[in-house]
């Protein structure tokens, strides 16, 4: 029997072929077939201590719902996933499962780990198109109030934890629409916006309001929440939320976007899609997209996606320090993005009307290790080069926003201006005030936000029924 | 959800005032701040800023001109009719306080912008000089609520169609040259070239001065970047560290620049509007 199973080969899920989907904003990946899912599913050991949950920032129990998916009982496989993970249907596509719980399967010492992301990705579209699936159940009312500042995953995991515990929740977000950046950031073709709208219903149902168009900081403060508005507590989870250039000229020519820009106007504002939307976006023929990491390569592969031939990667270190996901590298690779490897921007040269047309770039080797571990890249003397760039997308990564921290009495922030909290319990130095996520820890991933949320969340709870 | 309570046509359909429900931001807002509001589900967000807010009532007004498919949109809804978005207030308060004598220069819809912040310097005790000017006499906004705002109110157009004839920069020169040094700060609110020649006139009187920028916007909180403007040596946002700068230091040339950027989707934008409102008249 062992033998068998050790037999059976990581199931691929099929996908969009990359020439055509390099031109459209459709789903990359479509998901397993219940047959393939259940395949796959056979491929687990079911672990007695299981390696892989541990990788798990939330601590899904993953052998026992991928048991139930074995068995073909994917109601009780969804079950299984809600009691720790609110949101699999995003999860299962934006999580990095290679370096969590896929990187600790037993299965993957020798051959390649149970697609545990796939898995739990086919068990939550599956729960979604069904209309008999059971709640998870709440638990009697408490009476006491929550408010959720941000929408992101964070947010949602702390809502949808709190209105279990039979707490009020109520959740600020400073867009149109909640999601946060699943939905301003994240591409539809990595997550689509109406799994993202279904999962913010699903809270909804529980019970979790949602208020859109309230800016924190600025509508309402968070002294206004616990003192006026008669909040218990408050979750602080706003995200990063300030973009950083390069401090190189020629940066505020046109043409010239941060990354938070140029996806927020795709993303939530849907430019893809002008004239049907009204906001537009520039298209460019020669894109460079500065940076490495996962929003590098949604900015890289959006661009490709609006139409340009000829899409860049302009990152000053070497491949193997590329922060993003491998994933992602090999899906823009595939629909044809061109890596410029070791090269740094020196400047943007613009036009006669104030539009970026190129850049200069300086070409680097690598060094010695700096303080991140990393060879630190180093300009080889006499070796410059211009580029045609008339779309440039800066994707450096973000700065902490400032817009809650400085209108909050008594939060503490580091010399970054990220907010002070306990790493597992989120407190801050404020009584009645948590936070987590990017606005604690800098830019990171959605799962590392959503565990963040869920120790707030256990920490919160704790205090609405003990005190403190 | 945010009800249009009225709507007021200030000049031939192409400046409208409406006051809309929003109660959240009516008694939030400070003179100088803006909102950004979306008129339906496919449309984008605009930043405008408010001519008036009353708290009482839960209500804010913005004054605009009908420049783009956005603000033709807007225009065209009735009272009663509900925006799909609105939120603020955003971006930094005007500081006001008792300084002496200030100038407050308003040009087109720019009046708008400036009436609360002249009605904040008069009655923090300042004597205030209200100078405002339009293309035309048909163009030219909220006389009367400026003339009760200030201490002493200059009106220009432009073609001479009534006040003086000529530019609002013509009358602030001669002020500035009959009050000199007693006037202690300029605020000048307008068209970006407008407020760009303003503030030339007043740095040759070595008057400190404040303009407010109308750079385009996503979010409004600081978390893209689509407004920044170069001020001095910085780069600034508009919509956090903004909207008002000091005006000796902005680059009105890289304002007036990035202000085009989306010319040629906008013109496409309003044409297909325009010409699906016709076809819809005809039908």
């Amino acid at each position: 029997m062992k033998k068998k199973k050790e037999k059976t080969p990581r199931q691929a899920m099929p996908e969009q072929a990359a020439e055509v989907r390099r031109r459209n904003f459709d789903e990359v990946p479509l998901g397993f077939p219940e047959e393939l899912a259940m395949l796959e599913a056979s491929r687990c050991l079911s672990c007695k201590k299981p390696a892989c949950v541990e990788g798990c920032p939330v601590s899904v129990d993953i052998p026992a719902f991928i048991n139930k998916v074995k068995e073909g009982d994917f109601t009780g496989a969804i079950l299984k996933i809600w009691e720790k993970n609110s949101f699999p249907a995003v999860c299962g596509r934006v999580c990095p499962q290679e370096n969590q719980c896929e990187g600790n399967c037993i299965v993957g010492k020798k051959d390649k780990p149970v697609a545990i992301g796939s898995l739990e990705r086919f068990v939550a579209d599956w729960a979604r198109n069904q209309n008999d699936i059971p709640m998870p159940p709440i638990e009697k009312k408490t009476g006491k109030k929550v408010a959720v500042v941000g929408s992101g995953p964070g947010g949602l995991t702390v809502a949808g934890d709190l209105i279990r515990k039979g707490h009020e929740v109520t959740v600020f977000e400073a867009f149109h629409k909640p999601g946060g950046v699943l939905v301003y950031g994240i591409p539809e073709f990595r997550l689509p916006k109406a799994i993202v709208a279904h999962e913010c219903n699903f809270m909804e149902k529980m019970g979790v309001k949602f208020e859109t168009n309230v800016v924190v900081g600025q509508t309402i403060t968070v002294d206004e929440l616990l003192n006026d508005e008669g909040y218990d507590a408050v979750y602080i989870g706003v995200g990063a939320g300030l973009p950083r250039f390069l401090n190189i000229p020629g940066e505020n020519l046109m043409g010239v976007y941060s990354a938070n820009e140029y996806l927020t106007r795709s993303n939530l504002m849907k430019a893809y899609r002008f004239p049907e939307y009204d906001t537009p976006l520039v298209t460019g023929e020669h894109v460079c997209v500065f940076g490495g990491g996962n929003v590098a390569m949604d900015a890289l592969r959006t661009s490709m996606r609006m139409g340009s031939d000829d899409v860049k990667c302009i990152y000053r270190r070497s491949r193997d320090e590329l922060p993003a996901r491998g994933e992602e590298i090999h899906h823009a690779e595939q629909e044809g993005i061109e890596f410029f490897f070791l090269h740094s921007p020196l400047r943007f040269i613009g036009d006669e009307n104030g539009w970026v047309k190129a850049v200069e770039l300086q070409e680097m080797q690598l060094g010695e290790p700096d303080d991140s571990g990393r060879r630190r890249p180093e300009p080889i003397p006499g070796s410059v080069k211009t580029v045609d760039c008339d779309l440039a997308i800066i994707a450096v990564g973000a700065g902490a926003n400032p817009l809650v921290t400085s209108t909050t009495d008594g939060l503490d922030t580091n010399k970054w201006g990220y907010i002070v909290a306990n790493e597992e319990t989120g407190k801050t130095k404020k009584g009645q005030v948590w936070a987590g996520g990017d606005i604690v820890t800098g830019a990171a991933t959605v799962i590392l936000a959503a565990g963040a949320g869920r120790g707030a969340a256990d920490s919160i709870h704790e205090y609405l029924t003990w005190g403190w | 959800m945010y009800q249009i309570l009225s709507k007021t046509e200030l000049a031939q359909g192409t400046v409208v005032a409406n006051e809309i429900h929003a109660p959240k931001i009516a008694a939030k807002a400070k003179p100088g701040q803006f909102i950004i509001l979306r008129v339906n589900e496919t449309g984008e967000r605009i930043p405008l800023t408010m001519a008036n807010t009353n708290e009482e009532r839960g209500t804010i007004t913005i004054i605009y001109q009908v420049v783009g498919k956005t603000t033709a949109l807007l225009a065209s809804m009735s009272a009663m009719d509900h925006l799909a978005d609105v939120v603020g207030p955003l971006g930094r308060p005007t500081p006001i306080e008792k300084k002496g004598t200030i100038i407050c220069v308003g040009g087109g819809t720019g009046v708008a912008v400036l009436h609360p912040i002249t009605k904040g310097f008069k009655e923090a005790g300042n004597h205030v000089i209200a100078i405002i000017g339009a293309r035309n006499k048909d163009l030219l906004i909220m006389e009367k609520e400026m003339k009760a705002a200030s201490n002493e109110l200059y009106v220009c157009t432009d073609d001479g169609s009534y006040g003086h004839h000529g530019f609002v920069t013509d009358v602030l020169k001669e002020q500035l040259e009959k009050h000199g040094a007693a006037v202690k700060e300029a605020v000048c609110i307008g068209p970006v070239p407008m407020m760009k020649f303003c503030s030339k006139v007043t740095k040759d009187f070595g008057i400190p001065t404040m303009v407010s920028l109308n750079a385009i916007m996503v979010d409004g909180t600081g978390m893209c970047g689509c407004c920044r403007v170069q001020v001095g040596d910085e780069t600034k946002f508009a919509c956090v560290d903004g909207p008002e700068f000091d005006a000796h230091k902005v680059d009105f040339d890289g304002l007036s620049a990035r202000l085009t950027a989306y010319q040629k989707q906008e013109k496409e934008a309003m044409d297909a509007y325009q010409k699906k409102c016709s076809c819809s008249t005809e039908a």
